[in-house]
């Protein structure tokens, strides 16, 4: 029975794909059948930033943006599309701010090279110490 | 009246800096004995103007605008007298309040140290609450009037109409400001070029008592957040919790450092670096939190102008204290030196461990303001944060289990290495066991990490006689076994947390994890200032009896607001979270399903970390009044000698 309604919803979503704006959003809320697609749906939802409430992933957010777009990724990633190609349409509608996980530009290169400028100062650091002081 | 004692306070800082500088310069200075009463009287007025505070709000006195902006005369008696520092002003003034507090003690109990020290300290402490004061009463005044007075008031932001509101604030502003005491105590020190063994000692209790509340307050706002925001998630690396993370990261460096230079005599400019860094991540803290620069979850006060008060005044602090460090660094020596394999340098290592993930923390906080600065918006989030982090965390683990079983100045590895050998094998065989099962390799670690982190945190007790170990001792042990139990609880809730988001009809059941779940009705119920939709859910583990939740969808009046309230189940081996959500037009219902096994361990771990805090806080100030009665008797015995 849960399988006929999870069609019938389909059918009803198929003209309005691609389209964020209207209802309905069937997977707005439910998940999809198939288990390893969901996993794959939910880690990239973990990761875009919900555009409305500002602090919280579209997976944790209450607000309607976030459920088009949790729809959105459900219905794309059932289509077969990879994750990180549902990110780079997203980033190129929203811009960089929809996305959690920097890319890395001449903006943001600092970022990625900070923990490896910290591991290099860290062992430094702690090799001057160590050799200086050893009795 | 409120209003009166906070200037009277803040013209008694005023003196009491001018009187302990100068104190500073002149010798014998008469100003010197003002010092210490006037940091207990101005923290008496500071108490009464805070007390003030909550009696308007006690009472709904709608004359004073900031009641009439934040409180509601339908609102429950709790609620009411929390709202008083549920808003920017009164969190403002408790600060100063919990700030002055912690002067007055200072002033009134500290003896151990040389007295210009002491002197320097209360200075110190005065010139960063002057600051605060100035603040209050220019910008951001508490007590303000309106006029004409509404008949009724906006209320308060409901996702803060909550116990947890009551209690998280002061505790982590408790924690901020201990923090300010450990800076004061750093830069009194340095004024006084005192920085010794003894300087250690006293500020030991100040660092420990703001560690433990700063990790009641992370635990606990993450738990709050975690059944608040009703969608099971309990660390967000948003800019306000990271804000409160920071702290507890140079908290815990500064820590560990003053153990090592209060019973080593070692690592001296680095402690009192730590102390300046510790105290500058609660300015930080508090900055990110007040101005609102960075939107967040948390975020319920925004105000740029004020934001930009307490930039200028961390700018004033920070740079103050650290041209003094620059001055006088150069004259505190490190101290004693020790080997490679020892226990100062393994407490060197997991400083700077900590130190790295402040700045990890610290740069991926700060740097979507920076990218706005360019031009650009970017967002960073837990795919930066938490591979960034562990980088350092991972490491830092294995030492913080290796560290404790080494000895003092210089040991030989092979003398801990039998200790090591059994939680390694149950390691590996966690990790392998893991691996076969198809884990990600992150959470895998975690788990086989935490396994072995509890079996190592009880070696050093091994071997030694329950009833003669030491207070500080156990403290470290619990401590470090509370780190094992929150790994092995965040590891497991993202690793085995299964998650189902259905519509069901009344009647229908639906499975998460090994629990079934049948909703069996909605009906609406109403609160003192909100109406709901109440679902009854019917949830048996495993075939067992069932029980019921009532998760509710709340709609606030006074301030407009739905939010929804969860429903947890709580058993030994995890938790059943569920919430409800809008009803479809065929009447349906959306519901939430969690099943997340073994996540109430991080919150334990929290617990224990900070009850490990408790213990060597305990044992340090026991030890301390012991050596205060000793002495008192060897002065008291000499005086009847010399009269005798």
């Amino acid at each position: 029975m849960k399988r006929l309604l999870f069609i019938a919803a389909l059918f009803v979503a198929a003209p309005v794909q691609g389209d964020s704006t209207l209802p309905p959003a069937p997977y707005a809320n439910v998940q999809l059948e198939n288990l390893a697609q969901e996993a794959k749906a939910e880690a990239l939802m973990e990761t875009l930033r919900c555009l409305q409430c500002q602090g919280q992933s579209i997976a944790d957010s209450d607000a309607q943006i976030a459920g088009d777009l949790r729809n959105q990724v459900r219905l794309r990633i059932k289509a077969g599309e990879a994750p990180e190609a549902i990110r780079a349409w997203l980033i190129e509608r929203y811009g960089d701010y929809v996305s959690y996980a920097p890319r890395v530009t001449g903006l943001t290169w600092p970022l990625f090279a900070a923990p490896l400028a910290l591991i290099g100062l860290a062992f430094v650091l702690l090799r001057r110490r160590f050799t200086r002081s050893a009795p | 009246m409120g209003l009166a004692a906070l200037w009277l306070a803040a013209a008694l800082a005023a003196l009491q800096l001018i009187s302990g500088f100068l104190s500073l310069r002149v010798a014998d200075n008469p100003l010197a004995s003002v010092v210490r009463p006037t940091a207990i009287v101005q923290a008496a007025l500071v108490a009464v103007a805070f007390l003030c505070l909550i009696a308007v709000f006690w009472r709904t006195d709608l004359s004073v605008a900031l009641v009439a902006a934040n409180s509601h005369s339908a609102k429950p008696l709790l609620y009411k007298v929390a709202g008083a520092w549920g808003n920017h002003e009164g969190s403002m003034l408790l600060w100063v309040t919990i700030m002055a507090l912690a002067g007055g003690c200072v002033a009134l109990l500290e003896r151990r140290l040389p007295e210009p020290t002491i002197l320097a300290t209360l200075a110190a402490q005065a010139f960063v609450s002057l600051g605060f004061y100035a603040f209050l009463l220019i910008a951001s005044n508490p007590f303000a009037r309106l006029d004409p007075v509404p008949t009724e008031g906006q209320g308060l932001n409901p996702l803060l109409q909550d116990p947890g509101l009551a209690f998280h604030p002061p505790t982590l502003y408790i924690g901020y400001v201990g923090l300010s005491v450990a800076f004061s105590f750093a830069v009194g020190a340095l004024l006084t070029r005192e920085v010794s063994p003894a300087f250690a000692r006293a500020m030991r209790p100040w660092v420990l008592g703001a560690w433990i509340f700063l990790t009641l307050g992370i635990t606990a706002g993450s738990y709050w957040a975690y059944y608040e925001l009703g969608w099971g998630g309990w660390w967000f690396w948003d800019p306000v919790e990271n804000a409160s993370l920071m702290p507890w990261l140079a908290a815990t460096a500064l820590l560990h450092s003053v153990s090592v230079l209060a019973s080593r005599n070692a690592l001296r400019a680095w402690t009192v670096m730590l102390g300046v860094v510790a105290f500058a991540m609660s300015m930080i803290g508090t900055f990110l939190v007040r101005s609102g620069v960075l939107t967040s979850v948390h975020a319920f006060a925004v105000d740029p102008e004020r934001g930009t008060f307490i930039l200028a005044l961390l700018a004033i602090n920070i740079g103050a204290a650290l041209t003094i460090f620059a001055l006088r660094a150069g004259t505190v020596s490190e101290g004693e030196r020790f080997a490679v394999v020892s226990r100062e340098s393994a407490l060197v290592f997991n400083n700077v461990m900590l130190t790295a993930i402040l700045g990890i923390v610290l740069l991926g906080t700060l740097y979507p303001l920076l990218a706005e600065a360019l031009g650009a918006q970017v967002s960073v989030g837990p795919p930066y944060f938490n591979p960034a982090t562990a980088v350092f965390v991972l490491p830092m683990l294995v030492v913080m289990g290796v560290g404790p079983l080494l000895r003092w100045r210089r040991d030989l590895f092979v003398r801990v290495r039998p200790a090591l050998i059994l939680p390694l094998l149950v390691m590996a065989g966690v990790a392998l066991w893991l691996a076969l099962s198809g884990l990600h390799l992150l959470p895998l670690l975690g788990i086989a990490m935490g396994t072995a982190l509890l079996m190592i945190a009880l070696v050093p007790l091994r071997g030694r006689r329950l009833r003669t170990v030491t207070l500080p001792l156990w403290g470290m042990v619990t401590a470090h076994f509370g780190i094992g139990v929150a790994l092995l609880g965040i590891a497991c809730d993202s690793a085995f947390s299964t998650e189902r988001l259905v519509a069901a009809r009344i009647g229908e059941t639906v499975a998460v994890g090994p629990w079934l779940v049948r909703l069996g009705r909605v009906e609406p119920v109403t609160g003192p200032n909100w109406t709901a939709l109440e679902a009854t859910l019917a949830a048996s583990y495993a075939g067992a009896a069932p029980s019921q939740l009532k998760p509710q969808a709340r709609s606030f009046w006074t301030p407009p607001q739905q939010t929804s309230e969860s429903a947890i189940l709580t058993r030994w081996n995890g938790q059943l979270y569920t919430v409800l959500g809008e009803e479809a037009e065929d009447g349906r219902w959306q519901l939430r399903l969690w099943w997340k096994p073994f996540v109430t361990l991080i919150w334990f771990g929290g617990v224990l970390v900070a009850l490990g805090g408790v213990l060597a806080l305990l044992g340090r100030v026991a030890s301390d009044w012991r050596r205060h009665i000793a002495t008192a008797k060897i002065a008291y015995r000499r005086q009847r000698q010399g009269r005798g």
